[in-house]
């Protein structure tokens, strides 16, 4: 499975992390859903460490596509609800 | 995958098909696609000098604060001297002022140059992945059947296209974050056109719109404590009354403005 940061690189992951990553993923939603700010950086950090320290860095001449896009490790919880809502970081 | 990367995920992959499908012709898509991933290219290194532009407008305004604190407080401890407290105290509401701006153009610079790093290091990334498909797309010319080429190629130029998309996020952000600077930029300026930071001297008799406003923007607890150890510092020298002709008229601000450092600087010799 391939997972990319947005704004940092792409990582090989065992598909069997899928489960696991989805879980900590969902974490996040529930919080952005929620509408309030408590825990989400502590939930959306689980994540990206998640990705970091279960994957491997692609080469950046490897030429692959994602099967998940994780949004940039910056994001704030306020650009977060902005896409959740469909409005997001990239316009459609 | 549900939620954020979810729709993280979706969004992008329409957008990569968007750019892939433009060619309709399959013996085109090589070619579109190598054509888009050069302008892209050429688009990051153009954004990156827009984040360097306006890094440098924000110097520039530091450096000239810099220069006002100084002089504002030179002329706070030449007013107090002469015995005027009011005039002093009006000096160093400024100075407060100007040092909460310097403050927090500093913070800005800073992002902006995290702006410029993560724009640089996207470049960087983007260039590999061109190169790496261009010499794919020949391997694969080379080893395969015209149809499976084109089906190689596509996944291949799909692989680049998504850096494209990623690059395309992060130049939008750092726009937006530019342009936010902008906005503050032209915020101060507009203070320092409005004679902000210029020479305490100059000001007139009454309460005019600048001192309300600055009474706001100050600190009081601040300036009220920069007071009392300047009184400290120069110790009865404030407790004798002079005219104010003595303070220095604009233009002809002392020497130890030059030599003194921004913030806290000692009492001019």
């Amino acid at each position: 499975m391939i997972v990319r940061i947005s704004g940092e690189g792409q990582y090989r992951l065992d598909d069997a992390d899928a489960q696991r990553l989805n879980e900590l993923e969902n974490a996040v939603g529930e919080i952005v859903e929620g509408g309030s700010e408590d825990g989400f950086d502590d939930a959306f950090a689980a994540v990206l460490d998640y990705v970091r320290t279960h994957g491997t860095l692609l080469g950046d001449d490897e030429l692959e596509v994602s099967d998940v896009i994780v949004p940039p490790a910056d994001i704030s919880f306020e650009e977060a609800s902005r896409e959740f809502s469909g409005e997001g970081l990239i316009p459609d | 995958m549900a939620g954020l990367t979810g729709r993280m995920s979706t969004v992008v992959k329409a957008k990569v098909s968007k750019l892939l499908d433009r060619a309709e012709d399959p013996g085109e898509t090589l070619d579109y696609s190598y054509q888009k991933q050069v302008e892209q290219l050429q688009n990051v290194k153009k954004g990156i000098a827009d984040v360097v532009t306006a890094k440098k407008r924000l110097q520039m305004q530091e450096s000239s604060l810099q220069q006002s604190v100084v002089k504002l407080d030179t002329q706070a401890r030449q007013a107090l001297a002469a015995g005027n407290e009011e005039l002093a105290k009006a000096a160093l509401e400024r100075k407060n002022v100007a040092q909460t701006e310097l403050q927090s153009l500093d913070t800005q610079v800073s992002e902006l140059e995290d702006q410029q790093q993560k724009l640089t290091d996207s470049e960087q990334k983007l260039r590999a992945k061109i190169e790496a498909f261009r010499t794919k797309k020949e391997v694969i010319k080379a080893q395969y059947s015209a149809a499976e080429a084109q089906v190689r190629i596509s996944e291949a130029a799909t692989g680049v296209g998504e850096q494209m998309a990623d690059v395309g996020l992060a130049m939008q952000r750092a726009v937006d974050k530019t342009e936010n600077m902008r906005a503050r930029a032209d915020a101060v300026s507009e203070l320092e056109a409005a004679g902000t930071f210029d020479d305490v001297t100059q000001l007139g008799g009454g309460e005019d719109d600048i001192d309300r406003q600055l009474k706001q923007l100050s600190s009081a607890p601040a300036v009220e404590d920069e007071l009392a150890k300047m009184k400290s510092e120069l110790g009865s020298g404030a407790q004798q009354p002079a005219p104010a002709a003595q303070i220095p008229a604009p233009g002809a601000e002392g020497a130890p403005a030059d030599a003194a450092q921004p913030g806290e600087s000692g009492a001019p010799s």
